[in-house]
């Protein structure tokens, strides 16, 4: 298999892949949404189908609720929300989508940012009654803030606002003044729908002639997605050392991980962080055979030109430009436990794949996400705060900023004693 | 510019390499469920991927219902000969004889709620922290809930409600004594994925998978072979028909569809074509609503 395996002929070979996660207030028919994308693009099966049908008609609902096919839990079922994050997955012949489906409700803003974390594109639900609300500019700052560059804002329940084009403008108008705020988000779309009846969410809809644009699938199919991975600073976090002990491979000392950044071939000069140390990459080995190069998100592994110490934790980068390594972090993090945080408490932090202890040195401000005002006279970080702190942390860390590359600028806070993921953290 | 972009198998298999290296990491004992499905079957082709040149640093769990299919048992064989690797089983028949498990009477029994017990007994036996499971997302609704590593109390249940936010590709497999973790490396692809990359790989597959002929008899709409666990009952009329498998569960609740795929371009113009999930002919999640719901809080894989 070569690296570049764009060259099959088969077209599903071939397809792309795009992670989104929806986000909207209880009541803004997300699941409903998600349930027309599933029912309408033919990714529902006849026996699910069939389920909710008994479902609804048990429930005595009028249609069939199209919300039944997300809401998995039994106790979401009988309340009619969602609570956890869930992931559903379908394809057209242009791409395959991961939506991250999380909920609305105000508690569970952690589940938001978990979506977001992995996602490409945010699609925001706005009730076209009700217009931006506090949750709506609350989503689009958690989606600004886990740098998800691009957003849809569709405009729902577009039929029980007589299809009115004022209605979809002025909700447009209020948004983006909102959104000038938020530098992370490259491009906003605007989108009129209904989820209930269909209208623009596949099929075009009839009933709104003054929307020229897309339709959510086919946005949602053809949005160009700048490279998202950082193909510039050469990272790779060493995740596991392979040693077979075989006669066959009796000195064969291999670094395996997940390239976080960047291009690496063979040859190049590489330096070990935090050591310091230097080598050539001999090899770049996989099952398959030996690869060329080897960038952002493979899985590979590679052998070196010399014996180094290199264990889990550490960092093969190159020297032109290398990471910060240091034991003093400044970050963004969100909070995710039920208690709020012990300032004094005693965390790990995980950070690629390196672990280590870490205190809190100080509490900067916390964020009112409604209005994006710092809050100063309260340091508190209670559930679903989100704020900025320094950390310390016993062993050096290796990092870019967040705003650089995800996957070298983010990591969790672990309590020490239960063990718990308590917040979830964006290096400045 | 170069094309720096992948397919989403290719991404698909970096992910899933790049967990399983992680449990490897991060976990003392884990230990690989191996069913002898097209699930698990990937699983340990893509764990042999992750390790390669070295040897997988786990073993493989079979839980053995003691209702096989032989070729179920004959290709697990031949891969640990040809993987070189550890394979434990976890026998429910011995579970029974020691009275761990009492087997379920009535007409429609089945083994598969033993297994649950079987399989915990054999982790606490076993010391093993982290289970590798093959489970997706896309199969059924309380999975897609699911983490890539599913944190379990000491009594091996899983609490839906209290879940451990997983964010970028971070996994916490911090825990406490007694509890452990399972892992699913194949959360994020389908079925269809699955099937194209089997494809891709050229991974062979038990024969099972392909169309055959069988004697069958038609259960509450569900095709079963008849074997020396599954034979018809009153009113019940032996058929020839042409069969394959989507899944591979103990062989008294495993349906079987009508196909005539025999080779795995059939299967995937099937799949796409497909009107029925692939759990959809498993008796054991037609029992009600929340069947896989309930038995995952208990500690099923």
């Amino acid at each position: 298999m070569t690296t570049r395996s764009k060259s099959s002929t088969d077209g599903y070979l071939d397809m792309g892949l795009l992670r989104f996660t929806t986000a909207g207030s209880v009541d803004d028919g997300k699941s409903t949404l998600i349930g027309r994308l599933l029912y309408d693009s033919k990714a529902i099966f006849e026996d699910q189908l069939e389920a909710i049908e008994s479902t609804s008609k048990q429930r005595g609902d009028e249609n069939v609720n199209l919300a039944l096919l997300t809401d998995g839990l039994r106790a979401e079922r009988e309340q009619g929300i969602t609570i956890d994050v869930a992931y559903r997955y379908f394809a057209t012949p242009r791409r395959k989508f991961i939506i991250a489906d999380t909920p609305g409700h105000i508690q569970y803003t952690r589940n938001m940012v978990t979506g977001a974390s992995t996602a490409n594109l945010a699609i925001i639900l706005v009730d076209a009654r009700k217009g931006v609300i506090e949750q709506t500019c609350r989503h689009a700052f958690i989606a600004n803030l886990l740098r998800i560059q691009h957003v849809v804002i569709a405009i729902n329940k577009m039929d029980l606002v007589d299809w009115s084009e004022d209605a979809f403008i002025n909700i447009r108008e209020e948004f983006t003044r909102f959104a000038s705020r938020l530098d992370n988000i490259v491009e906003v779309s605007f989108i009129p729908i209904s989820a209930l009846v269909g209208d623009n969410v596949v099929d075009k809809s009839t009933n709104m002639p003054w929307y020229q644009g897309p339709t959510l699938l086919y946005h949602l199919e053809t949005v160009y997605m700048g490279p998202d991975e950082n193909h510039v600073d050469a990272r790779f976090p060493v995740q596991w050392v392979i040693r077979p002990h075989s006669d066959e491979f009796h000195d064969f000392r291999g670094y395996a991980g997940r390239v976080a950044g960047g291009v690496f071939k063979p040859g190049d000069e590489i330096v070990i962080m935090p050591s310091g140390f230097n080598a050539k990459i001999k090899a770049i080995h996989t099952m398959a055979g030996e690869l060329e190069e080897a960038f952002a998100p493979l899985s590979v592994t590679f052998t070196l030109d010399r014996e180094i110490d290199i264990s889990r934790g550490d960092m093969i980068v190159k020297s032109n430009r290398p990471p910060k390594c240091d034991q003093d972090l400044e970050a963004m993090i969100c909070w995710f436990s039920e208690k709020p945080m012990n300032s004094k408490g005693k965390f790990f932090v995980r950070h690629t794949t390196k672990e280590t202890k870490a205190l809190v040195r100080d509490i900067k401000y916390k964020v009112d996400i409604n209005t994006l005002h710092k809050i100063e006279d309260d340091l508190e970080f209670k559930l679903n705060d989100i704020g900025r702190i320094s950390l310390r942390t016993a062993a050096p860390v290796c990092y870019d900023s967040y705003s650089k590359n995800r996957a070298t600028g983010s990591f969790v806070l672990i309590d020490a004693f239960t063990n718990e993921t308590v917040a979830a953290g964006m290096i400045i | 510019m170069p094309d720096y972009t992948l397919t989403h198998l290719k991404q698909l298999e970096s992910e899933a390499i790049f967990v399983l290296r992680e449990t490897a990491a991060q976990f003392e004992r884990p230990v690989l469920m191996f069913s002898g499905g097209k699930d698990s079957i990937l699983m340990t082709y893509l764990a042999k991927k992750a390790f390669w040149p070295a040897k997988l640093p786990f073993p493989l769990l079979h839980v053995d219902t003691g209702h096989n299919f032989p070729e179920t048992i004959e290709y697990r064989d031949r891969l640990v000969e040809d993987t070189g690797a550890n394979l434990v089983v976890a026998s429910v028949q011995k579970a029974i004889d020691e009275g761990r498990v009492v087997e379920e009477k009535g007409p429609n029994a089945s083994r598969n709620a033993l297994q649950i017990q079987t399989l915990l007994d054999c982790l606490e036996e076993g010391q093993y922290d982290a289970a590798l499971g093959g489970g997706r997302r896309d199969e059924e609704k309380a999975r897609a809930k699911e983490r890539f590593f599913s944190h379990r109390d000491e009594f091996g249940q899983w609490d839906p409600k209290n879940q451990r936010p997983e964010l970028w590709n971070i996994f916490n497999g911090k825990m406490g004594i007694g509890e452990h973790f399972r892992v699913f490396p194949l959360s994020n692809w389908t079925e269809m994925d699955v099937w194209q990359y089997i494809k891709l790989e050229e991974i062979e597959l038990p024969s099972l998978y392909y169309s055959h002929e069988r004697d069958v008899v038609i259960r509450n709409g569900v095709i079963l072979a008849v074997s020396e666990f599954v034979q018809p009952r009153e009113g019940e009329a032996v058929e020839k028909k042409l069969i394959r498998f989507r899944t591979m569960g103990d062989a008294t609740i495993t349906g079987a569809v009508e196909s005539t795929a025999s080779a795995i371009d059939g299967i995937i113009e099937e799949v796409a074509a497909a009107r029925e999930t692939e759990r959809g002919n498993r008796a054991d999640d037609k029992r009600s609503e929340s069947a896989m719901e309930d038995r995952k809080k208990q500690g099923y894989f």
